[in-house]
């Protein structure tokens, strides 16, 4: 009688496990046809902790549309910078996309598209997107004729200076390379660090890497190499690297920039012990948030990358990207509406005072101003604008020249093996 | 041979089936399937999504060892299961020794005090511990300024020398209350009249840990290894925390490399092939450890 009382609950139980699954189903693919439309937003965090007034403008835009909209639930995530690149990787390879989240365009995005995990909202752009935006920019969140998404900001990686800094230490903006190279050891003199430098996200030291190669081979170079008549084993990426060495045996970088991170950098460039940072147009802000005093350096200036003697780059020649949102699979179409909210002018205006974006929808650039509009200048009349390396090419090559630029700095690689890195990843990617 | 007829018979049959059946089936789909599924995808060039059509064989297999931060993983990976068995478990033992046994008033406090760290989330340590180190306010920084005539920034994560030692001394700290909990929980099994008899036989304090308290408590030191073997080849979180690996892929652990070079850049073949290596690296000592070493104390 007992075991017939336990094969009865067995049975009950098994059948219960089997029908909590399937209601689960059930419930998923009820949420999208009645009830609210639920919009999943990622974004990323300003850096500036709990009342971050990026963060606070991305949900007051979210409720607005909700309010406009209320067959419309937008729910707002916000993420670090590297914490997002790590859990959109998974969502995505989960196949499981948020249905608007943030993306700097290029060979990343491209990865997601070509594995079937974002929406092709083409017909949108060109309907209503291209009507505000110019198709320049908006060719960052596309390829070959499609289009994932679109951009709020679009600007380029500038070298950043403290003023009162050169101005102690008696040095001119260098102009050139070697400018930069002489000035390095009369800024450790005085006492401060000559370049602050996060080299433990790696990022923000590929791009001293790829600029030297910009100005030393020009569009040329990596034309070559991207089409195949040439490669990133080419003169121009091995003699990139022995400039960057000739610049990392001075020892220019405060100390332990291997694992420091990009707040790391900040911080220091933020606090004004460091005279120069190489870094996109949200510099400012995250220096500011990252900062002791909250302000930042007072008196900050903006220069282009230096030119190298010789290089065939003109100083026109632009390194820089976005950052936009692209849209995942399977997101309800009120998204791209969403979207175009997003996008609206004074969102933009906004935007140039909370992150110090450089704008895309015409109509906002009225209100830039100082350091900003250097910047806007300088997008505006590159003749060569590179979207930068990690986010242009396929995520493992990206990946590559990274670890290339880091193993370059740590002493590890020599210019040529650093070189053949990147190579190789390309290589086997093509 | 009647016996084990009458066992299996129908009814019995059916009553096992359906009381095993469900681990099975789940033991079956979420452990022994992905191992297998693994090991196929390991032989291809894969994205991750689309078709399986790029059989490549061996290859991610040999590209694997000829990686040099590969290397680095492993030799990382054997360096924390040495360092544990050679300081960890001896100073978690020393500790249970003299915090587990003597009712003395502090000793509560002092438990948790030791067991505290175990108790955070690795990411929480592994950031906690990035503030120690910082190069810029860090306490060894701060310290420099104090002992020396000036402060001297000192970069242990930002070395590649010193940065995964830097990492150790942290998964030192956080593991050892766990072990030394193990520790005191088993010496509460040693008899104390054992003790007695060896005291009153001659032996000195030194004598009656070795030949009396250490082969009372075998089971629990047995099983604290294990954990600690298995434990230092999955090392991940603190690590990641820490420096995701770098500086230079110095302070890459197997897992982290999986991470780095399988997930990051797409590479699911190539990622499995090191998922598989990690299953057989844990799968062969599980074998050993479980044949020689509990095989040997259960003759």
């Amino acid at each position: 009688m007992k075991k017939a009382i336990v094969c009865v609950l067995m049975v009950a139980l098994v059948v219960a496990m089997g029908m909590t699954s399937v209601s689960c189903q059930k419930s998923e693919g009820k949420a999208a046809s009645a009830g609210p439309v639920e919009i999943d937003w990622w974004v990323l965090s300003g850096g500036a902790g709990a009342d971050d007034p990026r963060t606070e403008m991305n949900k007051r835009v979210a409720a607005e549309f909700e309010a406009a909209n209320p067959n419309v639930k937008v729910n707002v995530n916000v993420f670090e910078n590297e914490a997002f690149k790590q859990k959109i990787q998974l969502a995505i390879q989960a196949g499981d996309p948020p249905d608007l989240f943030h993306s700097w365009g290029g060979g990343v995005m491209v990865e997601y598209a070509n594995q079937g995990q974002l929406t092709d909202i083409t017909d949108y752009v060109k309907s209503t997107l291209s009507k505000k935006i110019g198709i320049g920019a908006l060719g960052v969140y596309g390829y070959d004729g499609k289009y994932y998404g679109a951009p709020y900001d679009m600007g380029a990686v500038a070298l950043w200076y403290n003023k009162d800094i050169l101005a102690e230490v008696g040095i001119e903006v260098p102009k050139t390379w070697a400018e930069l190279l002489t000035a390095v050891p009369k800024i450790k003199k005085a006492g401060y660090v000559p370049i602050a430098l996060g080299a433990g996200d790696k990022w923000p030291a590929h791009f001293w890497w790829v600029y030297l190669a910009m100005r030393i081979g020009g569009i040329e170079a990596f034309n070559a190499a991207y089409g195949g008549s040439g490669s990133f084993k080419d003169e121009t990426f091995v003699n990139a690297g022995k400039e960057l060495q000739k610049l990392a045996m001075l020892q220019p970088f405060q100390t332990g920039f291997l694992s420091a991170s990009y707040d790391d950098e900040s911080r220091i460039f933020g606090d004004g012990k460091a005279a120069f940072e190489l870094m996109g147009q949200w510099a400012p802000n995250v220096q500011a948030n990252n900062s002791a005093s909250g302000e930042g350096v007072k008196n900050l200036g903006v220069t282009t990358f230096p030119a190298v003697e010789g290089g065939k780059g003109a100083l026109t020649d632009v390194m820089g990207g976005g950052n936009g949102y692209i849209v995942g699979a399977n997101a309800p179409k009120e998204t791209v509406e969403f979207l175009n909210y997003f996008l609206s002018v004074e969102n933009q205006k906004e935007q140039v005072a909370l992150e110090g974006i450089i704008p895309v929808v015409k109509g906002a650039e009225t209100v830039l101003e100082g350091n900003t509009k250097a910047i806007a200048e300088a997008v505006g009349n590159a003749g060569y604008y590179q979207l930068y390396y990690d986010q242009f090419l396929p995520p493992a090559v990206g990946e590559a020249v990274k670890d290339a630029v880091a193993a370059l700095l740590a002493g590890s690689a020599t210019p040529a093996k650093a070189a053949a890195m990147v190579d190789d990843a390309w290589q086997m990617e093509k | 041979m009647e016996n084990i007829k009458t066992l299996y018979s129908v009814k019995k049959l059916g009553l096992i089936l359906l009381l095993i059946g469900p681990a099975f089936a789940l033991f079956t789909t979420f452990v022994v399937m992905p191992v297998f599924q693994g090991a196929y995808y390991s032989l291809f060039d894969w994205k991750g999504i689309g078709p399986l059509n790029d059989f490549v064989g061996v290859k991610n297999f040999v590209r694997l060892f000829g990686h040099e931060p590969f290397r680095t993983a492993i030799v990382n990976n054997l360096k924390v299961v040495l360092f544990s068995l050679l300081f960890q478990l001896p100073t978690a033992f020393f500790f249970a020794l003299l915090i587990g046994r003597q009712k003395f008033p502090g000793a509560i406090v002092f438990r948790s005090f030791y067991f505290f760290p175990y108790v955070l989330t690795e990411i929480i340590a592994g950031v906690i511990w990035r503030f120690i180190y910082n190069p810029q306010f860090g306490f060894l920084t701060q310290l420099s300024g104090l002992i020396g005539p000036e402060k001297t920034e000192i970069a242990m994560l930002g070395n590649p020398e010193t940065a995964f030692n830097a990492i150790f001394v942290v998964i030192f700290w956080k593991y050892i209350g766990f072990h030394m909990i193990l520790y005191i929980a088993g010496l509460q099994g040693v008899p104390k009249d054992l003790e007695d008899a060896a005291v009153i036989d001659g032996a000195s304090p030194l004598e009656v840990i070795w030949h009396v308290i250490i082969p009372s408590i075998r089971n629990t030191i047995m099983i604290s290894v294990f954990l600690s073997v298995i434990g230092s080849f999955n090392v991940f979180d603190i690590v990641w925390a820490m420096g995701q690996g770098g500086p230079d892929h110095s302070t890459e652990t197997l897992v982290t490399y999986l991470y780095n070079f399988g997930y990051k850049r797409f590479a699911f073949g190539y990622g499995s092939a090191v998922a598989i290596v990690i299953f057989f690296l844990c799968l062969v000592f599980n074998v050993l450890y479980q044949k020689y070493i509990v095989g040997d104390s259960r003759s």
